[in-house]
């Protein structure tokens, strides 16, 4: 076989390797049973004093929507603030201004809601203060949050009839201590073992054998890389993000990333059924991501080992697959692999350039956000899966004529309103998005703006169209990842773009938690021979049925114009 | 909302004091131990930094192994890709340049012999690494130009080929900077 699919297999099967004990670890966590770090419990019970919080309060759903959205507003602001004024503020020893308004505005939007779109560079457009103290501040709470927020639901699933769904700052905090930040403190030091940069020296510079004056930038980048990864952020220190060699120097840090972006998503899968006591309802669920994920692998892989026909016509060889934006270090192979687990799980971080990636590459990975629940983002990836699931028990209760029921709870008009919603809001803020864009492209080209609508596309046709698609679709799934020849530095753009990430990431979150508390809130029916079976793969299927008709049907109008139309006129 | 505002705000400075202040400075403290001193590994050549051992830089000329096209010049205060689309028609004409420049400077070397990543932008621009076929279609070249033999230039190369991860997992490459200080030093 050769190194590069060797490679892949090894990478995913260590994932999992490593994601099932992590898993059980985590619901013992949060049912608070004792765990080998419980030497972290002096420091919790520090942090709780110094905030003034009794973590022995317990909330029902609205007062954890409350909590998580008010410390969210804190942050938004913070964020803001930090951004415009980090010119004048400390640890800028290369001396970058602050960030204008609407870069801010989309920058702190970004990072607060765990998507991590960047429309600036990190060399330039962020100083060594904000990427720590803003970004990878972010990166640790916003994953938390999304964590927090899915052990809600977890519990909201567990109890009988109740309104008391534990404490959030409990579940927030103990994200960071018991979580993420003892795995990313492992994963930097493997990063700055293998050559990543940790010192916060500013730009260094050298003469090349050739004679040319080069300057360097670098930074303390392994810290932020860990929990980037591990936190299902994405946002890099470099602008190249991980392809960067000072970012990922080598195969095994390669690798190192891969496992650490995968690893929380799927952990948290299997988390459900040793939390709940139902590890076969975790199968089916990470069946049907699996099966999901796989449908978009395999022909991502196949696309890019083959390389690109264009190219092929000239008569070089491809004896790898398509190189144009992809590094020699990792292949053709590992870049296709980290396309997708990047897409599907929400990261957005990039080894190799998604601009150049095949078209047929292009459509899985757009497929991949569409769907956004294939493992998905720290904790919200099964939240999205949630609201699925749901529509799926509906639809299955309707076919046998039975009241659809769901863990001994019914499920009546108003959990389904607010899952149909949240299901159709995904499409429509990308669609009327790229809508929007298309509609200035085409009619007000000129218009007297900083960057003129005619030079935003950095590639024509049906391409061009896949840029502005992929932009609204990366940040409606909070992925971050980017077409990067978009010429997206700019207030169309920012302002956009910023709004699609705040819808993108909240309503998702507010609705998974509204029918859960409404749900635990009910009547708890014993399961009988009546019973729609959840841990059956025949409720599998019919729960990878919905995602795919709700995901094919919305965007496949989309798919066409943009990489499917590219696909059949390569040649 | 006393309730929530009061812990939000003690929260995330206490917070920010953990994850961002602490947690860095002890992986920038552990980073002092490794090869690098954190500061990132240099090469040198001569007693004379000329780069960074993960970084590409530009090699033009026609006595050095060639690094592959970037789309910012190698120039490491920034860093990127083309972005071009696979069927954008300026960006294949451009390919089509590089590939008949490349003809130009190798004389005796056939379409059917030249790597796609010689012509093609890497993902950083600072792709540091060529393929082992990527170095060896240069040798030629090089022998040439600095009055080598062939047998000898092939043998550097392989001195200086990667093997994949425990032999098993990923691509071979050659770094393209070590490669050429070596190149430098058979002349002695």
């Amino acid at each position: 076989m050769n190194t590069e699919i060797s490679g892949v297999i090894f990478t995913y099967l260590l994932t999992l390797a490593l994601a099932i004990p992590l898993g059980r670890y985590i619901a013992r966590v949060f049912k608070g049973e004792k765990t080998w770090l419980d030497f972290m419990a002096p420091l919790e019970r520090f942090i709780f004093r110094f905030s003034g919080i009794d973590t022995k309060k317990e909330m029902n759903w609205k007062q954890h929507l409350f909590a998580l959205l008010t410390i969210n507003s804190v942050w938004l602001i913070y964020a803001f603030v930090c951004l415009m004024a980090q010119g004048h503020l400390p640890l800028n020893p290369d001396a970058n201004p602050g960030q204008s308004p609407d870069t801010a505005f989309n920058t702190a939007i970004s990072f607060l809601v765990n998507c991590n779109l960047q429309h600036y560079s990190g060399e330039s457009g962020a100083t060594y203060f904000t990427q720590h103290f803003v970004f990878m501040f972010l990166h640790f709470v916003s994953a938390a949050t999304g964590i927090a927020a899915l052990i809600v639901v977890f519990r909201a699933l567990k109890d009988k009839i109740t309104d008391k769904l534990g404490n959030f700052w409990d579940y927030f905090v103990k994200s960071i201590t018991r979580i993420l930040l003892p795995i990313s403190f492992v994963i930097a030091v493997i990063f700055a073992f293998n050559g990543m940069t940790t010192s916060y020296a500013g730009k260094d510079t050298f003469i090349s054998m050739q004679g040319d004056t080069v300057h360097v930038s670098r930074g303390p980048v392994a810290a932020l890389v860990a929990i980037k990864h591990l936190g299902t952020n994405g946002g890099g220190w470099f602008g190249a993000n991980s392809a960067h060699p000072i970012e990922n120097p080598n195969y095994l840090t390669n690798t190192t990333e891969l496992v650490a972006q995968c690893l929380i998503p799927i952990a948290l899968v299997f988390a459900l059924g040793f939390y709940l006591n139902k590890k076969k309802f975790s199968y089916v669920i990470f069946g049907v991501m699996t099966v999901g994920m796989l449908m978009f692998m395999i022909p991502t892989i196949n696309a890019e080992l083959h390389g690109n026909p264009a190219i092929a016509k000239m008569g070089v060889i491809q004896p790898t697959g398509a190189m144009e934006g992809k590094e020699v270090r990792f292949g053709p192979a590992n870049s296709a692999y980290w396309s997708v687990m990047t897409t599907i799980i929400s990261t957005g971080s990039v080894n190799s350039m998604h601009d150049s990636a095949m078209p047929m590459s292009g459509t899985m990975m757009l497929m991949g956000m569409m769907v956004n629940c294939f493992y998905g983002g720290c904790g919200v990836g099964i939240l999205n899966f949630y609201i699925f699931i749901i529509i799926a028990v509906f639809i299955s209760g309707l076919m046998v004529g039975r009241t659809p029921e769901f863990f001994g709870r019914k499920i009546e008009a108003r959990e389904m309103k607010i899952a149909s919603l949240i299901a159709l809001l995904h499409p429509f803020i990308i669609l009327v998005g790229a809508a929007i864009s298309s509609y200035v492209i085409v009619h007000m080209p000129g218009a007297d703006w900083a960057v003129k609508p005619s030079t935003w596309l950095n590639n024509p046709g049906n391409h061009g169209f896949a840029e502005m698609l992929y932009e609204y679709t990366s940040s409606a799934a909070n992925n971050g990842s980017g077409f990067e020849g978009l010429g997206d530095g700019n207030i169309f753009w920012n302002v956009t773009t910023g709004i699609v990430m705040v819808l993108g990431r909240f309503l998702p979150i507010i609705g998974p938690l509204a029918i859960a508390g409404l749900l635990a809130n009910k009547k708890f029916i014993p399961e009988s021979a009546g019973t729609l079976k959840s841990d059956t793969s025949t409720f599998g299927i019919m729960i990878f049925a919905v995602i795919m008709i709700i995901a094919a049907l919305s965007f496949f109008p989309a798919l066409a114009l943009g990489p499917i139309a590219e696909h059949f006129s390569l040649k | 909302m006393k309730t929530y505002l009061l812990p939000s705000l003690k929260l995330t400075l206490i917070l920010i004091v953990i994850t961002a202040g602490i947690y860095p400075l002890v992986i920038a403290g552990i980073g002092k131990l490794t090869p690098g001193h954190g500061d990132g590994e240099t090469v040198s050549y001569k007693g004379r930094v000329v780069g960074y051992a993960l970084e590409g830089q530009k090699f033009t000329k026609d006595e050095y192994f060639w690094s592959r096209p970037s789309a910012v010049d190698y120039n490491a205060a920034g860093s990127g890709g083309s972005n071009k689309g696979p069927s954008n028609p300026d960006y294949l004409k451009q390919v089509e340049g590089r590939i008949q420049d490349f003809l130009k400077h190798n004389p005796g070397v056939t379409r059917e012999q030249i790597p796609a990543e010689l012509v093609t932008a890497s993902g950083s621009g600072l792709d540091p690494d060529l393929s082992p076929a990527g170095a060896q279609v240069q040798v030629a070249r090089i022998a040439k130009v600095r009055g080598l033999s062939a047998d000898q230039l092939t043998k550097l190369v392989d001195e200086h080929t990667e093997k994949p991860l425990l032999g098993v997992f990923g691509p071979a490459k050659v770094n393209v900077l070590k490669l050429n200080v070596a190149l430098d030093e058979l002349k002695k």
